[in-house]
C-alpha cells in the first residue's frame, strides 16, 4: 500500500501533515502523537522578529467551530533555531516552517534565512492570516501583491515553498494560480474565515482583537470547495484544510483535489488526531482495494464534471 | 507519556444548586496529578459544543479497577450543561494532568489559603496534602455557591473563616475583607513566612493581588482562561504578565502573586 505523496522536492510518508498555528513547535504534541509518523510537522508561524500577539480573550468557541485571535505570537526565527529546531531533527518526518513578513522584504529574508538551516525541508509562506493589519492583506487577497511577495521568496530559496491561501477572497483558484505562475510549488488551503462573536449580555465582543479566525468543522464544506475548484486551475500539488476531523474528513479533501491534508482545531480535541486519521486513511484504503493513495487526489466522480473535462457541451 | 484516554463516568451527582461532583474510572490513568493541575474533558464526539473543558483535579483516588479521578464543577455554559445530563456508566473523553500545579510550601511556611466559589476544586486537594495545617479563607456571591463546607471543617487544622457577600452564610463580606479583618486581628501572622494561595473568579483574584501587594505577601494564584488545546500549542490561553504573555495551560494555571497584569 502506498501512502506517499510528492508536493514539490518533498516526499511525504503519508499526506497528513499539522497545520500551523496549531501543533506549536511539535514538541508540545509529542507527548500524544508519534511525529514519526506524520507525513509533515508544519511549525507555527514565524517572523524575523518575535512577536507578542493580541490581548486575550483570544479564542472563543462558537457552534461547530472555534474563533481565533492569536495575532501571530511567535518566537522568532532566530529563537526557533536555537530552542526548537534540535527536537524536531531527532525525527523521521518532513519539517515545513511556516513563516510570514510585514512587507516584501522582510518576506525575503525571513525565507533566505530559514532555507540556510539544517533540518528544514520546505517552507510554508502565510499570506493569508486575518489577524494583521490592513495594509497586510494586500499580500493575500490582491493579485498583484500576491504574485510580487512570492516572486520575492522564490528567488532567494530552494525549498519546496508553499503559499497558503486565504479563503477570504472572491476567487481563491484565480489566487493559486498567481502563485504557481510566481513560482510556488504547492499552494494550501484554506486559512481560517474572517469571523466575530460578541456577548449579547455585555454587548462586548469575545475577542479582544473584536475579529478573528474561524476554523473547525463548521468550514469544512467551504475548504472543500475551494480545494475543488483551486485543483482543476493549477498543475501544482493542492494541500487541504479546513475543519478535518477524522480520517473520512481527510479522504473527501483528496477527492476533490488535495494531494495531502493538514490537521488543525481536531489536535485541540484529541491531540492523537493525527496518529488516529493516518491509521483511518489505510484501513480505508485496504477496505476499498486502493493500493496508491494518489488514485483518490481529484477522484470525485459527477457526470456534470466528466462532461466538462470532455468539453463535451 | 499522557495519552488521550476514555474513562467511565462511576458518578456524577448534584453536591449542591449548581453543581455537581464527577468521578471517573479508567485502567489507563497513569500519572499521578498535583494539586492545581487540571484535565481536559469531553463529553462525547459531538461538535457543539466543539472544544474540551479544562478541570481542575478535586480528588484523586484509587479502586479495585484502576485509577480515580474527581472533579468538582459548576453548571455554567454549554459544556457543562451536557456533562450534567451525564450518568453512570457513560464515558467521556480526557488528556492530563496538564499545567504546572501548586508549589509546595516551604517548611517554615505558613499558608493561607483562599477560595472563592468553584475555585475550592482546585484548592482542596493542596489543603489535603498539607494535612490541613494551613488558614483556609473561603468566599462567595452566596451560601448556595459554598461547596464541601463539612469536609473543610473536619479537614482545616487552623482558622478556617466562611464569608459571603450577601451575609447569607458566615461572614457579610468578600473573601479579602475576611482576610484584612484577620490579618488585623492577628498581625504577628505577617511575617516574611506567610505564603498565599488563591483561587476564584477573576475580580476576586484581582482584589487579592492589590491587597497582597499593599501589605507585601507573597503567594500564588491560579488564572483562568478560555483554552482551546490545553498542552500549549494554540497559545490561545494567553495572559498577560510582568514579562509578557505567558500561557494559563502550560507556564500556569499558577501563577506567582504579583506576576499578572491587571
Amino acid at each position: 500500500m502506498n501512502l506517499t505523496v510528492n508536493i514539490g522536492k518533498l516526499k511525504l510518508k503519508n499526506p497528513v501533515m499539522t497545520a500551523s498555528g496549531t501543533f506549536g513547535y511539535g514538541e508540545e504534541y509529542s507527548e500524544f502523537v508519534d511525529l514519526n509518523k506524520l507525513g509533515a510537522v508544519v511549525v507555527k508561524g514565524l517572523s524575523l522578529l518575535p512577536r507578542e500577539g493580541n490581548p486575550p480573550p483570544r479564542i472563543v468557541e462558537t457552534p461547530a467551530g472555534m474563533l481565533n485571535a492569536i495575532g501571530l505570537q511567535n518566537i522568532g526565527i532566530e529563537n526557533f533555531i536555537r530552542e526548537k529546531l534540535s527536537f524536531l531533527r531527532q525525527f523521521d518526518t518532513s519539517v515545513i516552517v511556516n513563516f510570514f513578513g510585514d512587507s516584501i522584504d522582510e518576506y525575503a529574508k525571513a525565507a533566505e534565512r530559514l532555507s540556510a538551516v539544517d533540518g528544514i525541508h520546505g517552507l510554508e509562506m502565510n499570506i493569508s492570516c486575518p489577524n494583521k493589519e490592513a495594509d497586510w492583506r494586500i499580500f493575500g487577497t490582491d493579485p498583484k501583491g500576491t504574485f510580487e511577495v512570492v516572486s520575492a521568496v522564490r528567488k532567494v530559496t530552494d525549498l519546496t515553498l508553499i503559499v497558503k491561501l486565504s479563503p477570504n477572497v472572491t476567487d481563491i483558484a484565480l489566487m493559486a494560480k498567481v502563485a504557481e505562475d510566481a513560482g510556488a510549488d504547492a499552494v494550501s488551503l484554506i486559512n481560517t474565515i474572517t469571523g466575530m462573536a460578541i456577548d449579547i449580555k455585555t454587548k462586548r465582543p469575545r475577542l479582544g482583537n473584536i475579529t478573528g479566525g474561524l476554523s473547525g468543522p463548521a468550514i469544512k464544506p467551504i475548504a472543500v470547495r475551494m480545494v475543488y475548484e483551486t485543483f482543476r486551475a493549477v498543475k501544482i500539488p493542492v494541500i487541504g484544510m479546513g475543519g478535518i476531523m477524522n480520517s473520512s474528513d481527510a479522504i473527501e479533501f483528496l477527492l476533490a483535489g488535495a494531494t495531502a491534508v493538514a490537521v488543525g482545531t481536531a489536535n485541540f480535541i484529541n491531540p492523537s488526531a493525527t496518529n488516529d486519521i493516518i491509521k483511518g486513511i489505510e484501513s480505508f484504503m485496504a477496505e476499498n482495494n486502493i493500493t496508491d493513495l494518489n488514485e483518490l487526489t481529484g477522484g470525485i466522480k459527477s457526470p456534470q464534471i466528466e462532461m466538462e473535462a470532455s468539453g463535451a457541451e | 507519556m499522557s495519552k488521550y484516554i476514555r474513562a467511565k463516568i462511576t458518578e456524577n451527582t448534584p453536591v449542591n444548586k449548581g453543581h455537581n461532583l464527577l468521578v471517573l474510572s479508567s485502567d489507563n490513568i497513569q500519572q499521578h496529578p498535583l494539586p492545581g493541575q487540571f484535565y481536559m474533558i469531553g463529553t462525547d464526539f459531538s461538535y457543539d459544543p466543539l472544544l474540551k473543558r479544562p478541570f481542575s483535579i478535586f480528588r484523586e483516588t484509587s479502586s479495585a479497577e484502576g485509577g480515580e479521578l474527581q472533579f468538582l464543577y459548576r453548571i455554567k455554559g454549554k459544556g457543562t450543561e451536557r456533562m450534567k445530563e451525564m450518568k453512570k456508566g457513560d464515558t467521556v473523553n480526557l488528556f492530563g494532568p496538564l499545567g504546572n500545579g501548586y508549589p509546595m510550601p516551604g517548611k517554615n511556611f505558613t499558608p493561607v489559603l483562599i477560595a472563592g466559589g468553584i475555585g475550592i476544586a482546585s484548592l482542596f486537594p493542596l489543603a489535603e496534602k498539607l494535612s490541613g495545617n494551613i488558614h483556609f479563607f473561603y468566599g462567595a456571591r452566596t451560601s448556595g455557591e459554598l461547596l464541601m463546607l463539612n469536609e473543610l471543617k473536619g479537614l482545616v487544622k487552623k482558622e478556617l473563616i466562611i464569608s459571603a457577600d450577601d451575609g447569607s452564610e458566615g461572614r457579610k463580606g468578600t473573601v479579602v475583607d475576611a482576610l484584612n479583618v484577620f490579618l488585623t486581628s492577628n498581625p504577628q501572622l505577617l511575617t516574611s513566612n506567610f505564603l498565599l494561595y488563591a483561587c476564584g473568579p477573576s475580580p476576586m483574584l484581582e482584589a487579592v493581588s492589590k491587597f497582597a501587594a499593599e501589605k507585601g505577601i507573597k503567594g500564588y494564584i491560579s488564572m483562568e482562561e478560555n483554552m482551546a488545546c490545553g498542552v500549549g500549542a494554540c497559545l490561545g490561553c494567553a495572559v498577560k504578565t510582568k514579562k509578557g504573555y505567558k500561557r494559563v495551560c502550560k507556564e500556569g494555571p499558577v501563577f506567582e502573586i504579583g506576576e499578572i497584569v491587571w
